[in-house]
Parts: C-alpha cells; sequence; structure tokens
C-alpha cells in the first residue's frame, strides 16, 4: 500500500472543500478561450478581452529562484491593491501558458497559492485585475535536470 | 601546548592580515604583526569533506567569473589572486594557488588534517582567552571512505573533539533523513538552517520537525556566548540540496535561498534577542553570498563555504543597513578563517580576519585527536591502504571544465562499462596526487565517495547530450547566482566540445564530437557511461569499484587534461599564470 490513509483523506477533503464553493463563483464564466491559448499574448488579452494591462511592483510573486521539481512548483501571488477582483498565474514557456485564474470575493484577502506544473525554465506572470484594471509582474522560474552539486 | 611558540608564529605568519585600515594585507613571520584584535574570535572552517588526515590539494587553475563576478574574488586564480590580495610569501602563494604545484607541494608538505587543525583550533581558542567560537559550514559528513562506511559518525566524533560549536549542511543530507536526524543527536554543537522545511506532505504526515508551527526542519539561528559577547549565528544550508543531490534520501525537506525569509529573520533576531554580532554560517557559495550581502541588512559576517574558495580577505559588501563581510574558507580542512571582532557598545566596531593555511610540516598534531584519527580508521586500514596503480602524472580535480582525476574515471567507465561517452559531474572536492605516487584505494574513495555511487550506461541521442551539458553549464555560468548550483562543468570523456561562458542558456554549448572527429549527430544515439545519478538509483557497481578494477589492471596510468575549447574568455582573470 503505497497511499497513507491520510492522504486519501486529505484527497477527500480537497474534493469536499470545491463542492463547498459558493455559487456565484461556480457560475462564473469560465474562461475556456483563455485556458487553450497556446501563446501568452493570447492568453492574456483573452482574459483582458484587449485591456492595457501595466506592470506593477504592488504584486508579489513568490517562487523558487530554481524549481526542486518541475512537476510541482509551489508558487504565491499576492497583492497590496484594493478591490482585487482575480489573479491569474501564467507560465510563458509551458504548452498551455494559463495554470489557473482566482475570482476573488470582495472580503478575501489578495492572495492565493498553489501548485504548477513547468515543463521548462519560464517567466512566471501574475495577471492582476482590480477595480476594473489589468496590472501584471514576473519572476523567473529555472528548472533543471539536477545533479553534479559541489 | 602542542605547538612551539615558533612554529606558532611561523603558522600564523602565514595568514593574510586584510581588514586593518589604512594598511595593506601584510605578511611577516613577527608576533607583531599577529596582535591580539578586539574581544570576539569567529573561527570558521567549512567543506572538510571529511578528511581527517593530512593530504594535497591543487586549487583550480580556471575558476571563471561571468557578468558581474568576472575578474573579482572568488573568479581571480594564480597570479591574479596573489596580486589583488598583495601576496608575495611564497608559501601562503602555494597554498592559495595552482602555480608550480608539483615542486612547491613537494617543498611545503601536505595540507589540512583533523589533528593537526585541532592545535591550531586550541592555540587560537586558548589566545582569545575563552572569547570564541568554532563555526562549521558542513560538507563535514563526506568526502572519505571512514565518512560512507560509518555514515558520517566517524565525523561526528571529530567534529566533537574539534569542539565544533555550531554548524549548517548541504553533503549531511545525503544521507537518509532518519540517519541525518540521528546524527545530529550525536553532535555536540549546534546545527541550524533557517531555510530548510517540512514540504506539505511532511507536514500531514508529523515528520520530526524543530518547530511544527514553522515548519523548520532544524534549529534557524542560535544565540551563542563567547567572552562578554553575545552572538547569533543563523544557518544557511546549501539552498539546492534536492536539486543538486538526491532528493529520495530526504522527501520531506524543502530547501531555497529564501532571502526575504532571511531578513525577516534577521530583523527579529535584532530586536528580541539583542545579540551582539549576527553572523550567517552560509553554505550558498561565495557568489550568492555576495549577492545575498548586497540585499539582506543586518548580518556582520556571511561566513560563507560551498564554492571550496579560498579566499585570503573579508570582501566588504554594502547594503541597506550598512556593511557586509563575505568570507570562503575553502576546502579539505586546509584553512582555518579567523575573523577576529572588536565589539563596542553592542555593536561591530571593527575587525580583522586571516585565512590561515594548515601546513602540517608546521604544526605538531594534536595527540588526543590523532588517537581518535587511528581508532577510527583502524578497521578499514587494510582495504583503504590497497595499492591499485602508479600515477605519471598529477591528479587534481579542481578546475571548471576538467581535471586529471575525472579524465582517469572517465577513462574506466568508458573501458570497464564499454561506452563511447563518459559522464562524471563536476564536483570540486577529492584530493591530489603527485606523479609518482601510489593511488591507494583511499585516494580512490576520496574523489568518489557519496551515498550515490552507482555507475549506470544509458542510450542517449545527441540532443539529449547537448541537453545534459547546456543545463549543467547554466548553473556554472548563469549570470544571476540566485540561479547558480555551485559545482563545476560536467566532466565528458570521449568526446569534446566549445563553451561560450557568455552565451545565453542552451546556446553555450557547440562543436560536439568524438574522440574520432566525427561530429555528434542529435538524431544518433550514443552509448553513455556514468555514475551518482540524482534521480532514481542507478542498477551499476559502484565508481570506485569500476575505477579500481581498471586501476588494478592497468598498474601505471598518465592522465592528461583535455579542456574544452573556451570562447570569449581572453584576459579574465578566472584562467591563467
Amino acid at each position: 500500500m503505497n497511499i497513507k490513509r491520510r492522504q486519501i483523506i486529505r484527497g477527500g477533503l480537497a474534493a469536499a472543500a470545491a463542492a463547498l464553493l459558493p455559487q456565484p463563483l461556480l457560475a462564473a464564466v469560465w474562461p475556456q478561450k483563455a485556458f487553450e491559448s497556446k501563446k501568452v499574448a493570447d492568453t492574456i488579452s483573452s482574459l483582458t478581452g484587449g485591456a492595457a494591462v501595466s506592470e506593477d511592483g504592488r504584486i508579489a510573486i513568490k517562487a523558487p529562484e530554481i524549481a526542486e521539481n518541475g512537476a510541482v512548483v509551489p508558487v504565491g501571488v499576492s497583492a497590496d491593491m484594493d478591490k482585487v477582483e482575480t489573479i491569474a498565474i501564467l507560465v510563458d514557456n509551458n504548452p498551455l501558458p494559463l495554470t489557473s485564474s482566482y475570482e476573488l470575493q470582495g472580503a478575501s484577502s489578495p492572495e492565493v497559492s498553489t501548485r504548477i506544473k513547468m515543463l521548462k525554465t519560464s517567466d512566471v506572470i501574475a495577471l492582476v485585475k482590480a477595480d476594473g484594471k489589468y496590472y501584471s509582474a514576473s519572476k523567473n522560474v529555472k528548472v533543471t535536470i539536477g545533479g553534479c552539486g559541489g | 601546548m602542542h605547538l612551539s611558540r615558533r612554529q606558532f608564529l611561523t603558522v600564523l605568519g602565514n595568514g593574510v592580515i586584510a581588514g586593518v585600515v589604512g594598511r595593506a594585507p601584510a605578511l611577516a613571520a613577527d608576533a607583531a604583526d599577529f596582535p591580539r584584535y578586539g574581544n570576539l574570535r569567529l573561527l570558521h572552517f567549512t567543506d572538510c569533506h571529511a578528511q581527517l588526515l593530512p593530504s594535497w590539494f591543487r586549487e583550480p587553475g580556471v575558476n571563471l567569473g561571468v557578468g558581474a563576478a568576472a575578474n573579482r574574488a572568488p573568479h581571480l586564480v594564480g597570479g591574479n589572486l596573489l596580486r589583488r590580495f598583495n601576496i608575495t610569501d611564497a608559501r601562503l602563494a602555494h597554498a592559495l594557488t595552482h602555480l608550480d604545484f608539483e615542486s612547491a607541494a613537494r617543498k611545503y608538505g601536505k595540507v589540512g588534517g583533523f589533528a593537526h587543525l585541532a592545535a591550531l583550533v586550541k592555540r587560537l581558542r586558548a589566545d582569545a582567552g575563552g572569547a570564541s567560537l568554532l563555526l562549521d559550514g558542513g560538507d563535514t559528513w563526506q568526502g572519505s571512505g571512514t565518512a560512507y562506511w560509518t555514515r558520517g559518525r566517524d565525523m561526528i566524533g571529530a567534529a566533537n573533539l574539534l569542539g565544533v560549536d555550531v554548524m549548517t549542511g548541504h553533503w549531511e543530507f545525503t544521507y537518509q533523513d532518519s540517519e541525518v536526524l540521528d546524527n545530529i543527536g550525536r553532535f555536540n554543537g549546534d546545527f541550524i538552517a533557517h531555510n530548510v522545511s517540512l514540504t506539505e506532505e511532511g507536514l500531514f504526515d508529523d515528520q520530526p520537525a524543530h518547530d511544527a508551527a514553522t515548519g523548520h526542519v532544524f534549529r534557524p539561528y542560535t544565540i551563542k556566548r563567547a567572552g562578554d559577547a553575545r552572538v547569533a549565528v543563523i544557518g544557511q544550508a546549501f539552498p539546492y540540496t534536492p536539486i543538486a543531490n538526491p532528493q529520495r534520501f530526504i522527501p520531506y525537506w524543502t530547501f531555497g535561498i529564501r532571502e526575504a525569509a532571511l531578513q525577516q529573520l534577521v530583523r527579529r533576531v535584532r530586536e528580541r534577542e539583542k545579540p551582539d554580532a549576527v553572523v550567517l554560517l552560509s553554505h550558498n557559495g561565495m557568489d550568492v553570498d555576495l549577492k545575498l550581502a548586497a540585499r539582506v541588512g543586518g548580518l556582520d559576517a556571511i561566513l560563507g563555504g560551498h564554492t571550496h574558495d579560498g579566499v585570503p580577505g573579508a570582501i566588504e559588501v554594502s547594503n541597506a543597513g550598512g556593511k557586509t563581510l563575505v568570507t570562503n574558507a575553502g576546502c579539505n580542512g586546509k584553512f582555518l578563517g579567523v575573523m577576529d571582532l572588536d565589539i563596542r557598545r553592542r555593536r561591530v566596531a571593527g575587525y580583522r580576519y586571516r585565512l590561515l593555511p594548515v601546513f602540517s610540516n608546521l604544526v605538531k598534531p594534536d595527540a588526543e585527536m590523532s588517537g581518535y584519527i587511528a581508532e577510527v580508521r583502524k578497521p578499514y586500514r587494510k582495504r583503504l591502504d590497497e595499492p591499485l596503480a602508479r600515477s605519471e602524472t598529477l591528479l587534481y580535480r579542481r578546475d571548471n571544465f576538467e581535471g586529471t582525476f575525472d579524465r582517469l574515471i572517465c577513462d574506466a567507465l568508458r573501458e570497464r562499462l564499454d561506452a563511447q561517452i563518459a559522464l562524471s559531474p563536476g564536483f570540486r572536492w577529492g584530493t591530489t596526487i603527485l606523479p609518482g605516487e601510489t593511488i591507494r584505494m583511499e585516494n580512490v574513495l576520496d574523489q568518489t565517495c557519496m551515498t550515490y555511487p552507482e555507475t549506470y550506461t544509458a542510450e542517449m541521442t545527441g540532443e539529449q547530450l547537448k541537453l545534459v551539458f547546456e543545463d549543467v553549464c547554466d548553473n556554472l555560468f548563469n549570470p544571476d547566482p540566485y540561479r547558480q548550483q555551485g559545482g563545476d562543468m560536467v566532466r565528458a570523456g570521449g568526446m569534446h566540445y566549445t563553451c561560450d561562458p557568455l552565451a545565453g542558456a542552451g546556446k553555450r554549448i557547440s562543436g560536439m564530437r568524438l574522440d574520432d572527429g566525427a561530429p555528434i549527430d542529435p538524431g544518433k544515439r550514443y552509448k553513455v557511461a556514468g555514475w551518482a545519478t540524482v534521480r532514481s538509483r542507478s542498477a551499476g557497481e559502484p565508481v570506485w569499484d569500476v575505477v579500481a578494477a581498471y586501476l588494478r589492471d592497468r598498474k601505471t596510468v598518465a592522465p592528461m587534461q583535455h579542456r574544452p575549447k573556451i570562447l570569449n574568455m581572453a584576459g579574465n582573470q578566472g584562467a591563467g599564470a
């Protein structure tokens, strides 16, 4: 038996949490086209509807400089802004750049963290919609074969 | 007293006195040039790689720096290094460089050895009147046959006898996690690392941790009293351990540089503990430490290791909090860093730093440590002492691209495993053998001993091979130190290539050819042999058995260095005489 009881329970909890999501969130429009775009510029324009995006230092991306495992790279995004509506996390060099997009309610803290899969070294881009305007930040994360440490 | 006063002064005379305001670093055998300074002495050694006995160790002839790291310490070799630090003493020049290595080694003798180190440490601590700390930067439990066979325990015993107060780690984490914790339990000092935490799985599985609330696997820092001073020592383990070494031994531990967390910790430690000095005991590697020092305020010093740079001075780095001193104390027990601090009104008012070479001819070994070492080695003596072959050339490893011992390993792998191409990792540990010396099993183990020594053969396409070379090359020459891992280039047997360190990632390697001159075809498959795989365990026998069998068979070897062709590095002070 490889899977421990706890892990199974935890998997169950995650599923349960998803089922408990408030209805209006589930009802939000699924950005089908954005998730299927293969070029990051297309993904961004499909998320923003072509609106201007400005780089903004108030967005912080927490990610390793070099990933310990490209299959599960921990990434966190926080935005020190008011009225944050959505946070999307994109990976420039992934075949499908959009990893996830979060719709936030007014009362929630504008901070999300997740684990993403990265094929190779790439910029990780955070796209934040706040008070109707779009902002972005990026951080390069290296994915390496590993080995040969001194 | 194990050291006569005159011997001691000679030893000290070989240390560089740096950091004295308004005075060039000086050398002298006269006591006046090594006066007591300040009121706190920090002794620091790092990356000894389990070398209990004195050995030869040749410093690199090629250690290129790119970007901001070009032409500055630690990327200065030979005469460039000596000129930068105004070093004229021939013995010290020998300790710090590869110049004329063979004849200088025969003249000045072996370096390092724990019994010699112990004698020096005892004397320097006595001189400081109890106001001293002994810090070990890690890579202590790996690098010799006895460390491997005792799972690092021989080094725990030696460190306890030496009186190490605080240590952090890297190769320590190449034993199984439970063994690491068990060893730490046997260690009399404090094992610290702020940048190792449990993964979410580890937290969920109730894996052992120093602090389950913060996730810290080890104590992040420790407060030590030395004389009248209270010193905070923060631990920075090698941030890329699960990438550079197998994750499978430490599946629940996650690492990283964690610059922001370090800044927070420094601030908190200063506020809560109100120490007189805050020091980072680091296994980042010197380039990472220099960048970190420029970005994190509030550290008085970063005492560093990992990149094995014997840098004979402290580098002053300015940052928002003031200045931070950055040092790197070489490897293999060859050097002892001595940082004397003058603490006034609860802050560091001045410093002197010396990098003391440990020349075994100049120091009378500590009897207690000698006895311990003899006892530890006793059960293994026969195996260690087996003569394998004679070398006609100088065997060493340190160099960005290739060492002659690596050439020997690659030759052995290709012949014994019947492969076209052999790959060997660009490690920086391993001792040196002089021409005419007999290679014993112990020497082979010193170059290869680790917990994932299994060899492999695999079919790789030319494209895959290029990918490996590019990947390792980026770990060495990425202009951002935070994206480097601190090893050297993978060593290649049976093939040649051209390297442009200044080119971007994925574009540095070209002209890959087999030994016979045939270009390596991206679509064609080649039989490749190697060892030390980081992912899953390989099936082959340990590399030391492969090399030993090759040597027994040959009886005499004479490997020569074959560097790749290097582009765009003319005038770089990390190469040349």
